[in-house]
């Protein structure tokens, strides 16, 4: 019997037990997946919890639901990889050996990396909604905040999501609105990058959205610190920007087995090739969701395409062929803009998002960068394809892992 | 759209944000120019950081800010000194490289 062992077991994880459970029945394969927690959380719902969309019942559930029959799932902590001796430490002391080695442990925020942040004002009046219990935070103390300045921020790229944020900042407008006390609330979007994102020809389409809703943008801020005193945040040219209520993206990181494991870069991510996602330094070790360096989003979309590509290099490094250099860096995100409509953008590592459409199975083709009421349906019917489809490796009729041009 | 620009006598190619569209042509006359149109006049240490950028940029390694802080070459204080108003803007337009897409 041969080993396969992923660690993670989140949506890039859960999805590759899925796929490879599935293409390897019967073959002489033993397929382990191990993670330290116990539940699975749907991380787009960490938008929506703060403005009381969706509750806490609606984001999460159990790792051993999605989990098919057949993989071993092992509840512990990791210690260490030892990925010359083609072995894992689990913290207990127990050892995993391994004939290939899939990594998702994914990337997640690390507010210490900034002095000031996780500070006496952490949950009181600075918050992230990047964990499930900082957007449960979040929600509590929206419900009776009286208004003020809210600056929503970005620390550093690149981040999970990296239109959440924004997305963040327009459900914000229409929260406060349907309260009746957006004349209360100055918002202001801080970013490190020169306008509200990443993308050119999308930046401009959400520029314009920031302005029509009476969002103020601060481009170019690369934080140095908060201080707690005065309630600011200030950058490292001395800039200045003052908050009543912060929300803020802290810096992202990958997990710390991989520092501990020497595998990582300065933030923790492990070199992987991009278009194959095999791992830069060892060739039994493949890497898919956040936890790589690919110079893609990190993105719930963007794991689901590379899981395609990654499940059919993995059987193909099996068998001893040469791998496939299909990955284009495919991403599709709904961006929620308040007032119940959404964008859709799509977009890979040289595509930029154009307009159009986008087929979508159930709901019909979707505007693609454009606001309608439709794409805020499909980002909400995204939810029950999530848990019912994606997890499980269900093919999703007409989306395929590249992108169609 | 690439714009031709003048270097003293010789002409080079630049993007619409005036950034080189071939590195090749770049030298340490370029830097002086396009240095002195932001009102930065290059120093021994200002020289280190480019010649970072460069060699990162040739070994295809994405540039950010904390990147550069961890160089060994600036911190990320001194980096904002050195090269003010967006330093990883400037300084890559300075060194000839691409506008990093720190930012996907």
């Amino acid at each position: 019997m041969k080993r396969l062992l992923i660690l993670g077991a989140g949506t890039a994880g859960t999805m590759m037990a899925n796929h490879l459970s599935h293409e390897l029945k019967n073959k002489d394969w033993e397929i382990t997946i191990v993670d330290e927690q116990i539940k699975h959380y749907y991380q787009p719902g960490y938008l929506f919890l703060p403005f009381d969309i969706y509750e806490p019942k609606d984001i999460v559930k159990y790792i051993e639901e999605f989990i098919p029959k057949g993989v071993k799932l092992i509840k512990s902590k990791i210690d260490i990889i030892h990925p010359k001796e083609n072995r894992v430490t689990l913290s207990g002391g127990e050892q995993l050996p391994y004939d290939i080695l899939i990594i998702a442990t994914g990337a997640s925020i690390a507010p210490e990396e900034i002095s000031g942040m996780k500070d006496k004002e952490w949950q009181r009046s600075v918050f992230d909604f990047y964990t499930f219990e900082g957007a449960l935070a979040l929600r509590n103390k929206l419900r009776k905040w009286e208004g003020g300045k809210l600056v929503v921020h970005i620390t550093e790229m690149p981040i999970k999501c990296p239109v959440a944020p924004l997305e963040f900042a327009f459900l914000a407008d229409s929260y406060f609105k349907s309260k009746n006390m957006r004349d209360l609330v100055e918002i202001t979007y801080v970013t490190p990058l020169s306008g509200a994102f990443t993308k050119p020809k999308a930046t401009k389409a959400l520029d314009h959205l920031l302005e029509e809703k009476n969002i103020h943008l601060e481009t170019d801020f690369a934080i140095e610190h908060i201080n707690n005193e005065n309630k600011t945040i200030v950058d490292y040219s001395g800039r200045e920007i003052s908050f009543d209520l912060l929300v803020t993206v802290p810096t992202n990181k990958g997990d710390e087995l991989i520092a501990r494991s020497g595998m990582g870069d300065e933030l923790n991510y492990i070199p992987t090739h991009k278009a194959t996602l095999q791992s830069k330094n060892y060739d039994n070790v493949f890497v898919l969701g956040d936890a790589s360096d690919i110079p893609a989003s990190k993105a719930g979309s963007v794991a689901h395409f590379a899981a395609e590509i990654l499940t059919e290099n993995i059987l193909r490094f099996m068998k001893g062929e040469s791998l496939k250099a299909e990955f284009d860096g495919h991403a599709n995100c709904f961006i929620e803009t308040g007032n119940g409509k959404a964008l859709l953008i799509d977009f890979n590592y040289t595509h930029e998002p154009e307009e159009g459409s986008f087929p979508f199975p159930g709901i019909g083709p979707l505007s693609l960068l454009k606001e309608t009421r439709i794409n805020h349906m499909g980002k909400l019917a995204f939810r029950w394809i999530y848990w019912n489809m994606l997890l499980k490796g269900t093919h999703i009729p007409f989306v395929s892992g590249s992108m169609q041009e | 759209m690439t714009h031709t620009k003048l270097i003293g006598e010789r002409a080079i190619s630049v993007n619409d944000e005036g950034y080189l569209t071939d590195y090749a042509q770049w030298d340490a006359q370029v830097a002086e120019t396009l240095a002195k149109e932001i009102n930065i006049e290059l120093t021994p240490k200002h020289w280190a950081v480019l010649k970072f950028l460069q060699e990162q940029y040739k070994n295809e390694v994405a540039l950010n800010i904390r990147r550069i802080g961890s160089s060994g070459v600036v911190d990320i204080k001194e980096f904002y000194q050195l090269f003010p108003q967006g330093p990883l803007k400037t300084s890559t337009k300075i060194a000839g490289i691409p506008k990093p897409a720190s930012c996907i």
